[in-house]
């Protein structure tokens, strides 16, 4: 397994932290490598420290990591918060101006910036150049993406090159004994896209037909309402800003009944407001998207950190029972599927879908093989005819009705009062029992239909199963590379939720270990509630910051200490110690006393 | 297109005398006349009194969530800008829980007619203050007589940008039909605030009441003139209520700004999209 290497580039808000970022990675991408990005910063426009750490390897990158191999500092404050970071043989990248010390490779980064006559802006092209020159990459791939990057502003793109270059001849000229090959040119260059969560949201989004988005800006999904914002002219669909959360469920509502396809995306505050509406559309059976990008709440909480702490809220959002489907995407790449899927399904089942992300998935950029264009898109029961005697809520066997649309020469009411099968309003007992039976019957149409089998990473048969949804995916798979009997259950269905494969799956195994970034353990309480099986085992994690892979690993070596005598076998080797004396495990999660 | 056709099964549930029923009236008659029908149009209602209209009236409808009928609406127009969308929406549904999309639609100038039943109440719920509620007026909610000062939707419309304001008397339907039809043909955002009786829970704004206090304006009324338009918009009191319209303004709608929808509907724009130049950006 080849090793990753681990970049913190960190400065002050306005540094142009992120934008330096996303070049090296695509530095590292297009030199043949894999990268994954995770960025640090405050609720602040300027000020404030913004770091941002590029994992590079030739092999996948699917998660953050603790440790860091170079930090590049462009200010002292950058030193003094990451320095205890760093490994014995980690480098620092900075201006002797600004820290000197035993890791650090000093270069006059604000002195070339000057001199390439853009004064400290410049600073972070400067920077670049140094670590493209440190990292033996390819300065002609920096100057491409200089002039792909400021291709609206050509003035910029000269001084830009001529500081990269700098930057780059001053570490060639002074530091040439401390260059690797970590940025190395690959032979064979397949390409790649560096995309996260917003991206891949917004390209499955227009991928998967949407025609109508309202999204009230809010950290973390307003990189996605920027990218709808701007591409909507040049694929017809239209994004509007709404007053409030309130009026973005209600005109997605509204442009959903007019038959188009229609999404609206926040953060939990705004989901708070959004759950009335989300109670309209599950009574008058009107396809929409919701996508809920999670933050550490409650309240404001710490809205540029990240959380999963809406699950329970997001299953038993509104008031009354209503079909609701709930999906939960683990990196971008499943968030841009899940969205087509979430168009498809919103529309197959008349009913509201929401899609869990949460700040880690949204932000992070990764980078994968280049996204499937071809996109299945499933209207449903849709109709645009005049059809004689049309009723719009039909009783039937599967629950789902015609969809017929204002304008077609049909007379309905989409009613949010209790209606009959045209929508008159309705309280009589009869009605209301065959409205609400057929309403609530979808999810077993769509539970048979569309519900996948849960996804199971690892061997099929484990001593511990480890049992995650959400952006924690990333960071399990790269634990599970070091454990070859440990297994992992991920989850992407909540409701309708998989509960005969989870119940069988988790049977099968001796000890199971519930990751969740939370303070209660929601989707442990999901999975009890559903299976009966309790999950003693737990990492939560509820401080804003990813469950990083070290972490896992760490936990499951414990579990392995725990069920050994100190003079036991090799560390790690769960596979042994587990199968030699399973019952001295302690605080086992065995799930045979939780079979009810 | 005939009266009767736009009859339900539902017979009415408004209380006898209730403003409503002119509403209605005046509603089904402008329809008639401008063929307003289930190939062209579409009703959204919020929550209230107000909101049973859509149950007597056959035309396709959205009865919506309380003071939520004007986002609704938005929805349905910007999806399908060939509809006529007209908004039921109660003074309490729209000034207190709605107040909020009140003022951004008609800052927006979207091409919506929105009909204000403006009975000074909350009535549904049995008669509570609302925000159009005179002050010192005693309800359920205010039994030692209302603290706070009323606002007149007329005057938040004119405010918040609306192009088209007028204010009707809900008895009077000639004139309340002339106006929603000179109100859907105008290109923009229009609210029509239609004063109505509540005859089982305002004993004070009656139909007598509002027959002797109202007046027409005339022709000294400059429609085009915002500073004169908001005056008026003040006006309450005795002899004192001034009815027509009161502002109007050519000015483009949100609609018509959209390039997306210039051609044909958004509902009928293709899904089928080449993305493969867009993927690019990302490599």
């Amino acid at each position: 397994m080849a090793e990753k290497y681990s970049i913190k580039i960190g400065g002050s808000a306005g540094q142009g932290i992120k934008s330096a970022g996303l070049m090296l990675s695509k530095i590292a991408t297009r030199s043949g490598l894999n990268i994954y990005t995770y960025t640090e910063y405050p609720s602040l426009i300027r000020g404030g420290h913004n770091v941002m750490q590029i994992l590079i390897s030739p092999e996948e990158v699917l998660a953050p990591s603790i440790k860091t191999d170079l930090l590049i500092a462009l200010n002292k404050e950058t030193i003094d918060l990451h320095l205890n970071e760093l490994h014995d043989q980690a480098i620092i990248l900075c201006d002797g101006e600004v820290f000197q010390g035993e890791k650090v490779i000093s270069a006059p980064l604000s002195k070339l910036a000057n001199e390439a006559g853009g004064g400290e802006l410049l600073i972070n092209t400067v920077a670049l150049g140094a670590t493209v020159g440190l990292l033996g990459g390819d300065l002609e791939i920096l100057k491409n993406l200089i002039t792909e990057s400021f291709s609206v502003k050509p003035e910029i793109v000269e001084v830009n090159k001529v500081a990269a270059k700098s930057g780059y001849d001053f570490i060639v000229q002074n530091h040439a004994d401390k260059i690797t090959q970590t940025l190395k040119k690959a032979e064979n260059i397949a390409p790649k896209m560096i995309i996260n969560g917003n991206d891949g949201m917004a390209l499955g989004a227009i991928a998967g037909g949407l025609q109508f988005a309202s999204i009230y800006p809010m950290t973390p999904i307003t990189g996605l309402l920027h990218n709808l914002a701007l591409y909507q002219e040049q694929f017809g669909y239209i994004y509007k800003q709404p007053e409030d959360e309130i009026s973005a469920i209600n005109m997605a509502i509204g442009a959903s009944v007019a038959g188009a396809r229609a999404l609206t995306a926040t953060s939990g505050g705004g989901f708070c407001l959004m759950t009335e509406g989300l109670g309209l559309a599950g009574i008058t059976e009107t396809p929409v998207v919701v996508i809920l990008g999670m933050r550490a709440g409650p309240s404001t909480g710490m809205p540029t950190w990240s959380e999963n702490g809406d699950l329970q809220f997001a299953l038993h959002a509104g008031h009354g029972d209503f079909p609701k489907i709930v999906l939960s995407a683990g990196d971008s790449r499943e968030a841009f599927d899940l969205v087509k899927d979430a168009l498809n399904l919103a529309d197959k089942y008349q009913t509201p879908v929401i899609l869990l992300v949460d700040k880690n998935i949204c932000e992070n950029d990764q980078s994968f093989h280049p996204l499937e264009i071809s996109s299945q898109i499933d209207r449903g029961k849709l109709s645009l005819e005049t059809i004689p005697d049309y009723q719009r809520y039909a009783l039937s066997d599967d629950g789902i009705s015609k969809r017929s649309v204002p304008g077609k020469g049909n007379f309905f009411i989409v009613n949010s009062d209790e209606h009959d099968e045209i929508g008159f309003s309705s309280e009589e007992i009869e009605n209301r029992n065959s409205q609400m039976k057929k309403r609530m019957s979808k999810l077993q149409t769509c539970a048979k239909n569309d519900m996948p089998h849960p996804q199971i990473f690892g061997p099929q048969k484990a001593d511990l199963t480890i049992v995650s949804n959400g952006s924690t995916k990333g960071a399990i798979l790269e634990s599970l590379k070091k454990f070859p009997n440990v297994n992992f259950l991920y989850l992407t269905w909540l409701n309708p939720f998989p509960a005969d494969a989870v119940r069988n799956i988790l049977a099968e195994s001796k000890y199971i270990l519930d990751i969740e970034n939370n303070f209660l353990g929601q989707l442990a309480d999901l999975i009890r509630e559903k299976t009966g099986i309790e999950i003693m085992d737990k990492i939560l994690k509820y401080d804003g910051r990813p469950i990083f892979p070290e972490e896992i690993e760490d936990k499951i070596r414990s579990i392995v200490i725990a069920s050994d005598p100190p003079a036991g076998g090799e560390r790690g080797n769960l596979n042994t110690e587990i199968a030699s004396s399973p019952s001295t495990i302690a605080q086992g999660s065995r799930n045979d006393g939780g079979q009810i | 297109m005939k009266l009767e056709d736009l009859t339900t099964k539902c017979k009415s549930t408004w209380c006898p005398g209730c403003g409503n029923f002119g509403l209605w009236g005046a509603f089904k008659n402008a329809a008639v006349s401008q063929n307003w029908d289930n190939t062209n149009t579409c009703l959204v209602a919020g929550i209230g009194c107000h909101g049973h209209i859509l149950n007597f009236t056959k035309i396709t409808s959205v009865e919506g969530l309380h003071g939520r009928a004007i986002p609704v609406a938005t929805g349905i127009k910007l999806a399908n800008n060939k509809l006529n969308v007209f908004v039921f929406t109660g003074d309490g549904d729209c000034l207190a829980e709605g107040g909020n999309h009140f003022i951004h639609a008609c800052r927006r100038n979207h091409n919506l007619t929105i009909i204000v039943h403006n009975n000074a109440l909350f009535s549904l719920t049995t008669g509570q203050t609302c925000p159009t509620t005179p002050l010192g007026e005693k309800t359920k909610s205010t039994p030692s007589g209302n603290l706070d000062y009323p606002i007149h939707p007329v005057t938040l419309a004119i405010a918040s940008g609306a192009t088209f304001v007028a204010r009707a008397f809900a008895s009077d339907l000639p004139k309340l039909q002339e106006i929603i039809i000179a109100a859907n043909a105008h290109d923009g955002l229009s609210v029509v605030d239609v004063l109505q009786p509540c005859p089982t829970l305002n004993k004070d704004y009656t139909n007598q009441f509002f027959r002797e206090n109202c007046y027409q304006l005339g022709p000294d009324h400059d429609v085009k003139n915002k500073v004169q338009a908001f005056a008026k918009s003040l006006e309450w009191g005795l002899k004192q209520i001034p009815l027509g319209i009161l502002y109007q303004e050519e000015k483009p709608s949100y609609e018509s700004a959209i390039i997306q929808i210039k051609e044909k509907p958004l509902i009928e724009s293709s899904t089928n999209r080449n993305m493969e130049e867009l993927f690019k950006k990302y490599v």
